[in-house]
């Protein structure tokens, strides 16, 4: 179903040929029949495989290494430790943390934290020489949550790091990267003038992006210092730059090809294997193959933080909300760098409130680096903040919907993280979900239903293009943008759109660093905005030659030209049409080779937001929660291909099911992992869901030639939320940590029960 | 001229919420602050955005400034 502000003609793509239709994707038959290759899948001539050894330890000295047995076993072509990499401390304090990150130097500072890596004929004799060396730590006391890591005396990871955000700075180090303070109004009055007050604490733990696809690289580093690397990822050109900083070479000395991709969701945003296969494959000589498994995928790369969220909220009797006040402190894991400032600037986006304080911390701690996830930061606000406002509504007596659609942010309305919105659609996916089957249908009784919102910024960014013609007259569109969520089917759909020929026509390829301009990551739902507006201009610098040669072969003026239903016309009809393929087929004698390519740093992302509902069936003997129904509505501006867009709305909203009822990491006391594998950490499958309801709303983004937005991440933002709210209003208890897993709920029932009693 | 929004982050550095200031670049915008409260020139560039008139731009130092401009400086945003 899909909902659009402009009107239609019973077509679901008014105005468009091929933007909106729903073509087979062009790489689905070689990933359904295994022909894909994805990052462990290449094979070089010579290749050896890599192994790493890692900490068993959550924080320790590294004391001594001894690598001399392991350099002597069977196999073994190579063993490097952090002595072998260019020094932090030459580095900017990012890059230090990220190259520490990759190998440890004096300090361990995670289960997981690479110590040494070995690289041998197999895997087997790599692993087997890891297990040889001999590392000697001096176990240090942890820190395993924000509460912890901020306390006064808690032990610290780094003993340089000074808290940003506070003017004057501290002059003492602590656990405390940054603070983020957003703050409007007078927050005293706010809440003078509410009639009802309610203030609540939220936690979550950290959880993993649960990519199918452990992290793979293979590197092989020439003697002349230059290296080819093929890995998975979500953009090549950031694992280079990355790679190069922690190796101290220049960029342009690596050329990355990218795999395909087996998920990724904002974890292969950054680099893990890379530089260690590059230094491998120096020292050996040889082309090196690293690959994780999934217990170091889970203990070493980069779950979304643990947090604590508090959260304080007003509102009069009419429902207008007068206040909020939310502070929130977010697990960075090992290093600084928690989505804490998008978490801080998206905690209230999608309210008009005039007097509000968000104040946000991101600290470190024993755990890993955390990578982003899905709109970075912003569930860990929603989980607090939606679930505070459903309260409210409760305590007044108002629908949910219509207490939202009374403090909506709309276009003018000042963002809490400062400039005024341009035309948004956040009324528009209320109005969805309030006038949709499933928020019309009566709640089935023992069910309980729940609403919540969310918000996403979408960004634009760095893109390149090129559109090549064959002779045949036929298509290639090439990128530098991995595609994770179907783009080679929306490139595909743009050049079709534009050169009005069939999209079986257009080749759409990704290509390796050397061969396109620098292309930022697929992530931040920037791809179909930004890639897709490159392609759209590539593809019209296209349409324009093709009629200058259309103008050559006539011998007349180009204005007397136009490009209809993919052949060049004379305006005149005295000419007959020039096919894409005629004029191709002719290209040498009008001026050669038609190719074209446009770079841009596009700008004018249009804000997303959803609302969504689900009916939830608590089992009270069990404590086990079912999804009875879900729906979801979201703004796309625009969607080009919408079975990709229903897909990633869709995959929002089950990845968020399974935060909210049982995903996490569990820690024991010596802050190492219980539950690293899929076994012990639940993601939800296919029987634990119902289909998940989808309403793509469409209010065009102005500044996108077909008024893209975006789709890849606010699905995630409200379910946690909204299953709590919906668990609320079918068992009377009032979720506060995520996850809601059949033993917190249990505990929940055991208080009511008790209470009551 | 073009007003400066001061986050509260940043008005713990300024002491006002906003102010309006003469500079035709972000370059020269952030020059003329970092003169004014020597050291927040740093704050601003280090992994801030800015929002000029509403649009959010991730790596603006070189951007032009339009006569009568609304600047915000907020935290760089990612995404997953």
């Amino acid at each position: 179903m899909t909902i659009t502000d402009e009107p239609q003609a019973g077509n679901e793509t008014p105005g468009y040929k091929w933007v909106g239709t729903r073509p087979i994707r062009p790489d689905g038959l070689d990933k359904v029949t295994g022909k894909a290759r994805f990052g462990a899948d290449l094979v070089l001539p010579n290749m050896i495989e890599g192994a790493f050894l890692r900490s068993p330890h959550a924080h320790a000295r590294i004391v001594s290494i001894d690598t001399s047995a392991a350099e002597t076993m069977p196999g073994v072509q190579a063993v490097i430790t952090g002595a072998d990499f260019p020094s932090p401390d030459d580095m900017a304090p990012g890059d230090a943390f990220q190259a520490m990150k990759i190998m440890a130097r004096d300090k361990v500072l995670f289960e997981g934290h690479p110590v040494a890596a070995v690289a041998a004929t197999s895997r087997a004799e790599a692993m087997a020489a890891a297990k040889a060396i001999v590392v000697e730590y001096e176990v240090l006391p942890h820190v395993g949550t924000v509460g912890e890591a901020m306390a006064d005396d808690a032990p610290l990871l780094h003993d340089t790091l000074i808290t940003s955000g506070i003017d004057p700075a501290p002059d003492t180090p602590s656990n405390i990267a940054a603070r983020n303070l957003l703050e409007r109004g007078d927050l005293d009055a706010g809440f003078a003038a509410a009639d009802v007050i309610v203030e609540r604490t939220f936690t979550n733990k950290p959880v993993h992006q649960g990519y199918i696809e452990p992290h793979a690289a293979v590197a092989d580093a020439s003697q002349n210092g230059r290296a080819n690397l093929w890995c998975s990822s979500q953009g090549h050109f950031d694992m280079r730059s990355m790679t190069a900083k922690v190796l101290s070479c220049p960029p342009s000395m690596i050329n990355v090809t990218p795999a395909e991709i087996g998920g990724g969701f904002g974890g292969k945003t950054t680099i893990y294997l890379e530089p260690v296969a590059i230094l491998l494959s120096r020292k050996a000589n040889r082309p090196v193959r690293m690959v994780m498994d999934r217990d170091e995928v889970f203990k070493a790369t980069g779950p979304t933080s643990g947090a604590e969220v508090r959260v304080k909220m007003g509102v009069t009797n009419d429902g207008t909300i007068t206040a909020a006040d939310v502070w929130m402190a977010l697990e960075a894991g090992a290093f600084p760098g928690s989505p804490m400032g998008p978490a801080t600037m998206t905690a209230l986006a999608c309210y008009d409130i005039a007097n509000f304080r968000v104040e946000g911390f991101d600290v470190v701690c024993n755990k890993p680096k955390v990578a982003a996830y899905r709109a970075p930061g912003a569930p860990i606000s929603a989980w607090g903040v939606e679930s505070v406002v459903d309260e409210l509504a409760s305590e007044i007596g108002m629908d949910p919907i219509e207490l939202r659609l009374k403090n909506p942010a709309v276009e003018g309305v000042q963002a809490p993280y400062g400039p005024a919105f341009p035309r948004i659609g956040f009324v528009e996916t209320l109005e969805a979900i309030r006038d949709s089957d499933h928020y019309r249908s009566p709640v089935a009784p023992g069910h309980g239903r729940g609403v919540a919102c969310g918000f996403w910024f979408n960004i634009g960014g760095n893109s390149v293009a090129t559109v090549n013609v064959h002779e045949d007259g036929n298509v290639s569109v090439i990128t530098g943008s991995p595609d994770i969520g179907g783009s080679r089917s929306s490139m595909a759909l743009f050049v079709a759109e534009e050169l009005g020929i069939d999209v079986d026509r257009i080749n759409p390829q990704i290509v390796d660093t050397d061969t396109i301009g620098h292309t930022d990551v697929t992530g931040g739902s920037r791809v179909t905005l930004s890639a897709g507006k490159v392609v759209v201009e590539a593809s019209r610098k296209v349409k324009a030659d093709l009629c200058r040669r259309a103008a050559k072969a006539w011998d007349c003026d180009i204005d007397e030209v136009e490009w209809v239903q993919g052949q060049a016309q004379h305006i005149s009809g005295t000419e007959s049409p020039l096919s894409l393929a005629a004029i191709a087929k002719n290209a040498g004698r009008t001026g050669g080779p038609i190719s074209f390519t446009h770079a841009e740093n596009v700008r004018g992302a249009g804000a997303g937001f959803t609302t969504q509902v689900v009916d939830v069936e608590v089992d009270e003997e069990l404590g086990h929660t079912t999804i009875v129904r879900y729906t979801t509505a979201q703004d796309a501006g625009k969607a080009i291909h919408p079975s990709y867009v229903e897909g990633q709305m869709q995959g929002g909203v089950v990845q968020g099911i399974g935060w909210a009822l049982n995903e996490e990491y569990i820690h024991r006391a010596d802050g190492t992992l219980d539950n690293p594998s899929f076994l012990d950490y639940r993601i939800p499958v296919a029987s634990d869901l119902p289909m998940i309801e989808t309403i793509v709303v469409e209010v065009p983004n102005p500044a996108h030639p077909y008024g893209v937005r975006g789709v890849g991440e606010a699905g995630i933002v409200p379910p946690m939320a909204a299953i709590g709210n919906a668990i609320e209003r079918s068992t009377g208890c009032r979720m506060a940590d995520l996850p809601m897993s059949p033993v917190r709920m249990l505990e929940a029932i055991n208080e009511r029960n008790a209470a009551a009693d | 001229m073009v007003t400066v929004k001061f986050s509260a982050t940043l008005k713990a550095t300024t002491g006002t919420d906003e102010i309006e200031v003469d500079a035709p670049s972000v370059r020269r915008l952030v020059r003329l602050l970092d003169e004014r409260w020597p050291g927040i020139g740093e704050q601003l560039t280090a992994g801030m955005a800015v929002a000029i008139n509403g649009e959010i731009i991730p790596d603006a130092m070189f951007e032009e400034l339009p006569d009568g401009a609304e600047v915000h400086f907020l935290p760089a945003i990612a995404g997953g």
